[in-house]
């Protein structure tokens, strides 16, 4: 027996889950986060699954994890105090930030400026230059940065960044002063811009790579401890993998190195778990939300796999780290809703109760009406649901606070509560367009999948919204990032920056450069013991036309490259330029970057068997409860998840619960339980229209 | 005459009930579909300006051309009213020329796109989006010579005309403009970019009212305008006083030996409305600082500035318009008579808000911010690289943000809504120069009880044979500080030939020949101080210090002593603050450095630099007592 266990720290819960190779037996648990040492919250949920499970953790052959130390550390701004050398006449970089100021006209009014993440107390120069050609113009005066390396060390500082100018076309001072600071500060750790990230733009890479050192020591050191503790407890040979931003694996050394790729390992996480209950369920072009207490992440899957982009945002913090396209709007369970006196508009969010004090009906001292409490006011969270197994609703608390609202805009109560559910629900809406409409995607041809604690409430409203059917609510959507960090596959890049015009570019060179690439990945996956001809590779190019700042990447076979040259690139990115953006032009195409990515085939897990013994439809239900939906009071049937089987139809009005969701499924709608255990909403009769 | 629309679905839009949570929605939703315009543009333009800098501004309107999200107010009526052609489905309008379009774009350089938008046989909505080309041709690279006297010298100039004509691109126009520009490939996608942008505002309106059906969302947006109109109408009352209340400020010269300027404006309400009356202001000049400023755009200047104070999170339109009256004395500098040239009206444009914050601070003193980097500073190189190919580069720069209520302001940042420099890293791969230097210069920012932010200095070493041209302001006059703050410090431009001989350049040139080796040090101004600086806080100086941004000499201007480990020496500080708090006049609310006569006289010593001579009104022309 062998078992593989995915582990997803969130804010609240740390949920794990174990499944088992050969059988497709799965197991899950959920423990309380540890918020000052999340591994402790991850070792006590190894210690709670297997006894729960009974199964020996030595039989437990790898741990996926999916982590937010780095994320929290920028969100709480707790990281290191770093370091930074940059060249001569730049200390100032990420103090002027391009000198972009947020906001319309007037915006400058009222902007302050975050803190800096390395202070311009801890920023030295170095003296030295390479130009744009990455030719050394001035040689680095070592004796210069030596001793201010020296003073930056005995200012404590804990993480050292090197971002000079043009240090995307070389790198070679920058290893110098990663040499002298290697001697005078042997234990703090170096991070330099043209190993991070070699693009050009000095703030974007500076930003980065200073990202990558504030968060460094914290990662590092988590993944050292929680390395070390599982190999103490479980088998000495269990490998632990971390789930990057981009989706892919991460082994801990590599992890523990460049953490900026870590910054959106969670999201990552639930895409990878909606990929993995939608594929098997047969769709592979998928819209996923997943709405949590303050925010609500999407995505777009496309052929069972990602979007990806080449930036990651994390609160005010923007990095050049390849991350799965998740766009965040600040729309969720706890999302406080307000009506402005000047304007006496609705106005729900971006402010959230969060967990501390929650939603009025969480009963934690919580008094502004949230989306959660409107959904209480609505029915569609019965009172006698429990949360997460034991949090109790209270639905008086929630009237009251939703009250305020339908006093300030003069209507009734339960047309507030669905005023506000309605706004919540744009946002949401407001942010699925964004990844599939504003992108040239039709979201007709989609599946939409909710997951989260409070996705599936929504569902069946963004779903008419979108008009993409079926909503897909996978199994267990609560733990759906555990799902995705234990089934995603081992994923490794290697690219290079090229900035030449097509004209100015053989197909040979090219293929040359992409197979050097490729050797490159092929041998980091051998090192995580992935035989090469168990290794997918694909091949990607960068493209624009010359003189945009945007760049398409295209998607190319090695073989098809080899066989019909560089115009196929071309073509690809004409179309699709013309399906963004209407036009396409008749200029010079410019290749920014090669990239080549190996994968390992995907972990084969046997197929969950339903015992054949299928229960009646009515052995689920547990009772009625009444709901209020398009201004109308509807009674709704109450069912139990645990005991619904493949092939049940649920008609709307519905409510589903389960330990860590509840869906609801409108009246002239209907829920079906697919053979993977997905509930498909439709309209009643929707099928028979494809 | 005004244009013929021609709709062959006559039935007439309804106005109909909207409730609010529908209004919300259609609310957020035409917010993003200007975020959307945004996003297009700047991912497919091609040139640095508005790819980078994001120099470019959209807009949406409703049916009756009633801006109804954007930032410099609707054009749409008086182009409607001007225009004698037809407007048709699948038209779209392109112009440059600020005196054929009222000023709705200011000079020759900024190109304005019109779609009226139609849906099954009416119009329901326009987007317009205006976006700065790099060179419009005419007698410098980049069209902005200082020197031209008449707008024909600053380039082709393009009467509103139909680019479009029922779907069809006139391409014989286009040809026919881009061959009279020196960067055709540049101006051909950005102009590309622009439709593109325009055109996906059409689309995310058509599907809106697709949505919501044609006659609840044109009312929607109906009530959109009147939400602001409420919403200004409670703001005027607060802000603007009935007695008369008038502020000055200048700009210092107009690149032909006359200056400063003065810009003067009197406002006052009469009821529910706000008068601003810009008697007094100094007339038109002979060169290219004029600018053309459209009274729609002043009033959108001004609501835009006042709603930030009470409610940023409003979709701001122009709604409120009819709560407004602006009077602007022409021939003046700020409504030249045709032909004069305009193209350098960056300056002016700018100090517009400085004189806005002036005049609406005097009556709530604590809500007032210090002078503003109120300026596009412009720096301009062309020339042949190694290769012999053309080059041209335009470059903004940017300065300090003011002392302000809530805080410090920022060094080196943009007063402009969405500007970016462009990477040094860019510049330096696609042009032949390297920026040695990119800083903000230690205690530029005016001091006060909260700072004035840096101002830049950018060194460019050029590395090619060629010409360069400088526009920028504030060398002359003090970028004011207020309540007690200091006026932050002026800017200064000088060039370091390869020999090492030394020239200081004036604020505004061109044709300045330079070669390869030269360094041109481009500093920029600081912001104006806010509040009296012997009240910050020394821990807050010597951080300031020790971060390189105020200089140990720097500090003693806030009364602040650091001893030689940058540490606050506490005693000595006392004592000096003591003696600084008696020899202040905190009486006067703004800070100005000295009155024109005490500045001019010093010109040629403190900035190397003669004094300019004062412009004066022709006899019989209006404006000046």
């Amino acid at each position: 027996m062998s078992f593989r266990l995915g582990v997803d720290v969130g804010g609240t819960f740390t949920d794990l889950l174990l499944i088992n190779d050969d059988t497709g037996a799965t197991y899950t648990a959920k423990v309380p986060s540890t918020p000052s040492d999340s591994s402790q919250g991850v070792l006590n949920g190894i210690e709670k699954i297997c006894r729960t499970s009974g199964i020996d953790a030595r039989e437990i052959r790898s741990v996926m994890h999916g982590t937010t130390v780095a994320t929290n550390a920028i969100l709480t701004q707790k990281g290191a105090r770093v370091g930074l050398v940059t060249t001569q006449g730049y200390r100032q970089v990420l103090h002027i930030a391009r000198s972009f100021v947020p906001g319309g006209l007037g915006g400058w009014v009222i902007f302050n400026k975050q803190p800096l993440l390395a202070s311009l107390e801890h920023t030295v120069e170095a003296i030295e230059r390479v130009s744009a050609k990455g030719e050394v113009v001035t040689e680095l005066d070592e004796a210069d940065i030596r001793g201010k390396l020296e003073q930056l060390r005995d200012a404590g500082i804990e993480a050292l960044t090197v971002s000079l100018i043009n240090a995307y076309a070389s790198g070679v001072n920058e290893e110098k002063i990663a040499v002298i600071a290697a001697e005078v500060m042997p234990d703090i750790p170096v991070s330099l811009s043209s190993r991070v990230v070699p693009e050009m733009q000095e703030y974007e890479r500076t930003e980065t790579t200073v990202v990558n050192s504030f968060v460094r020591p914290e990662v590092s050191n988590y993944l050292d401890h929680l390395e070390h503790e599982i190999k103490a407890r479980l088998a000495d040979d269990v490998q632990l993998s971390i789930l990057r931003s981009d989706g892919g694996l991460a082994t801990c050394d590599s992890a523990s190195y460049t953490p900026v790729n870590l910054l959106l390992s969670g999201p990552a996480g639930g895409v990878a778990g909606a990929i993995w209950f939608c594929s098997r369920g047969g769709f592979d072009k998928v819209l996923t939300f997943d709405v949590g207490g303050t925010s609500t992440d999407v995505a777009l899957i496309e052929n069972n796999s990602a979007r990806l982009r080449r930036e990651t945002r994390v609160g005010d913090v923007a990095v050049r780290a390849p991350s799965v396209d998740v766009r965040t709007v600040g729309a969720g369970g706890g999302s406080i809703a307000f009506v402005p006196e000047l304007t006496r508009a609705l106005r729900v969010g971006p402010d959230s109760a969060g967990a501390e004090p929650g939603p009025a009906a969480y009963n934690k001292g919580g008094e502004q009406p949230t989306v959660t409490d409107a959904n209480v006011v609505l029915g569609y969270l019965p009172a006698n649901q429990k949360l997460g197994g034991d949090m109790e609703i209270r639905r008086d608390l929630a009237e009251a606070a939703v009250q305020k609202v339908a006093d300030g805009m003069g209507v009734s109560l339960k047309e507030a509560a669905e005023g506000i559910v309605r706004i919540a629900n744009e946002h949401m809406f407001g942010a699925l367009r964004l990844i599939s409409v504003e992108q040239g995607y039709d979201p007709r041809e989609f599946a939409l999948c909710g997951f989260g604690g409070a996705g599936p409430l929504h569902a069946n409203a963004l779903g008419i919204l979108m008009d993409a059917w079926p909503v897909i609510v996978p199994p267990s959507p609560g733990v759906l990032c555990a799902y995705g960090d234990a089934t995603t596959r081992v994923k490794d890049e290697a690219s290079r920056s090229l900035v030449k015009g097509f004209s100015k570019l053989d197909q040979a060179q090219v293929v040359e450069i992409l197979e050097s690439l490729t050797q490159q990945v092929n041998r980091s996956l051998e090192g995580q013991d992935i035989p090469r001809q168990d290794q997918t590779i694909t091949w990607q190019a960068d493209v624009r036309y010359q003189g945009q700042a945007l760049l398409l990447t295209q998607d190319v076979e090695p073989d098809e490259l080899k066989s019909k040259g560089l115009g196929v690139l071309q073509t690809a990115f004409d179309a699709e330029h013309q399906q963004l953006f209407s036009f396409s032009l008749d200029e010079e195409h410019e290749l920014v970057n090669l990239r080549a990515i190996a994968r390992a085939p995907r972990p084969n897990i046997t197929e969950k068997e339903w015992t054949a013994e299928a229960e009646q439809l009515s052995d689920a239900v547990t009772g009625e409860s009444p709901i209020y939906f398009d201004g109308q009071d509807h009674t709704a049937t109450l069912y139990d998840r645990e005991k619904l089987w493949p092939g049940h139809v649920i008609p709307g009005p519905a409510i589903v619960t389960e330990m860590d969701s509840t869906t609801v499924v409108f009246p002239g709608y209907q829920a079906e339980v697919d053979k993977v255990g997905n509930l498909l909403i439709e309209p009643v009769g929707h099928k028979g229209r494809e | 005459m005004p244009a013929n629309i021609i709709q062959p679905n006559s039935t007439p839009l309804q106005r109909v009930d909207v409730d609010t949570v529908t209004l919300d929605i259609i609310e957020n939703a035409m917010a993003n579909a200007r975020n959307e315009m945004d996003a297009v543009l700047i991912r497919t333009a091609m040139s640095p300006g508005i790819r980078e800098q994001g120099d470019a501004f959209p807009m949406i309107a409703n049916h009756d051309g009633k801006m109804v999200v954007g930032q410099f107010g609707s054009f749409i009526t008086g182009f409607t009213e001007s225009y004698g052609g037809t407007i048709e489905e699948g038209d779209i309008f392109l112009t440059n020329d600020p005196y054929m379009c009222d000023g709705a774009v200011s000079h020759l350089p900024d190109w304005l796109v019109l779609v009226p938008i139609f849906k099954d046989g009416r119009l329901i909505n326009w987007s317009a989006m205006f976006g700065h080309m790099s060179d419009v041709g005419g007698k410098v690279p980049g069209s902005l010579p200082t020197d031209a006297q008449t707008i024909f010298e600053e380039g082709i100039r393009i009467p509103p005309v139909k680019i479009y004509k029922k779907g069809e691109l006139n391409e014989d126009v286009l040809d026919l403009i881009l061959h009279n520009v020196r960067m055709p490939r540049w101006n051909k996608s950005d102009f590309n970019a622009i439709v593109a942008s325009c055109r996906t505002a059409a689309k995310r309106c058509i599907e809106l009212a697709n949505r919501f059906g044609d006659d609840v969302f044109t009312s929607a947006l109906s009530m959109m305008l009147e939400r602001n109109y409420i919403a200004m109408r409670e703001i005027i009352r607060n802000v603007v006083p009935e007695e008369k209340r008038s502020f000055e400020d200048y700009i210092c010269d107009d690149g032909a030996g006359l200056g400063p300027y003065t810009i003067r404006c009197t406002m006052w309400r009469e009821g529910d409305k706000a008068i601003f009356d810009f008697e007094g202001t100094d007339p038109q000049a002979p060169s290219s600082v004029n600018f053309y400023l459209n009274e729609e755009m002043f009033k959108m200047f001004f609501g835009a500035f006042t709603i930030n104070l009470f409610d940023p999170s409003i979709l701001f339109n122009d709604g409120f318009y009819d709560l407004v009256e602006v009077n602007i004395p022409q021939g003046s500098i700020l409504k030249p008579n045709f032909p004069a040239a305009l193209s350098c009206r960056t300056h002016l444009l700018g100090r517009i808000f400085d004189v806005m914050g002036g005049l609406l601070g005097q009556g709530t003193p604590d809500a007032m911010s210090g002078a503003g980097f109120s300026d596009s500073p412009h720096f301009m190189y062309s020339g042949y690289d190694e290769n012999n190919e053309w080059f041209q580069l335009f470059q903004i720069g940017f300065g300090g943000i003011p002392g302000r209520p809530v805080g410090d302001g920022p060094d080196g940042h943009s007063l402009w809504p969405g500007f970016t420099n462009v990477p040094n890293e860019f510049v330096e791969a696609y042009f032949p120069l390297r920026i040695e230097t990119y800083e903000t210069i230690t205690d530029s920012g005016g001091a006060g009880l909260h700072r004035g932010g840096n101002g830049i200095r950018v060194g460019y070493r050029l590395l090619a044979d060629g010409e360069i041209s400088i526009h920028d302001d504030r060398w002359l006059t003090y970028p004011w500080g207020v309540n007690g703050g200091d006026p932050g410090q002026r800017s200064r431009k000088e060039l370091i030939r390869a020999n090492g001989e030394r020239q200081m350049l004036p604020s505004k040139c061109d044709h300045v020949k330079v070669q390869a080796g030269d360094l041109v040090v481009f500093d920029t101004w600081g912001g104006g101080g806010w509040g009296n600086p012997l009240k910050r806080e020394p821990q807050a100086v010597a951080s300031d210090v020790r971060k390189g941004l105020v200089s140990v000499d720097g500090a003693k201007r806030y009364g602040v002593v650091l001893d030689a480990t940058g540490t606050v020496d506490a005693d000595a500080t006392s004592a000096l603050r003591a003696v600084m708090a008696n020899s202040r006049d905190d009486s006067a609310l703004f800070s100005r450095g000295g009155t024109i006569e005490e500045i001019k006289a010093r010109c040629l010593e403190e900035t190397g630099l003669p004094a300019p001579a004062m412009p004066v009104w022709k006899s019989g022309a209006g404006g000046r007592a």
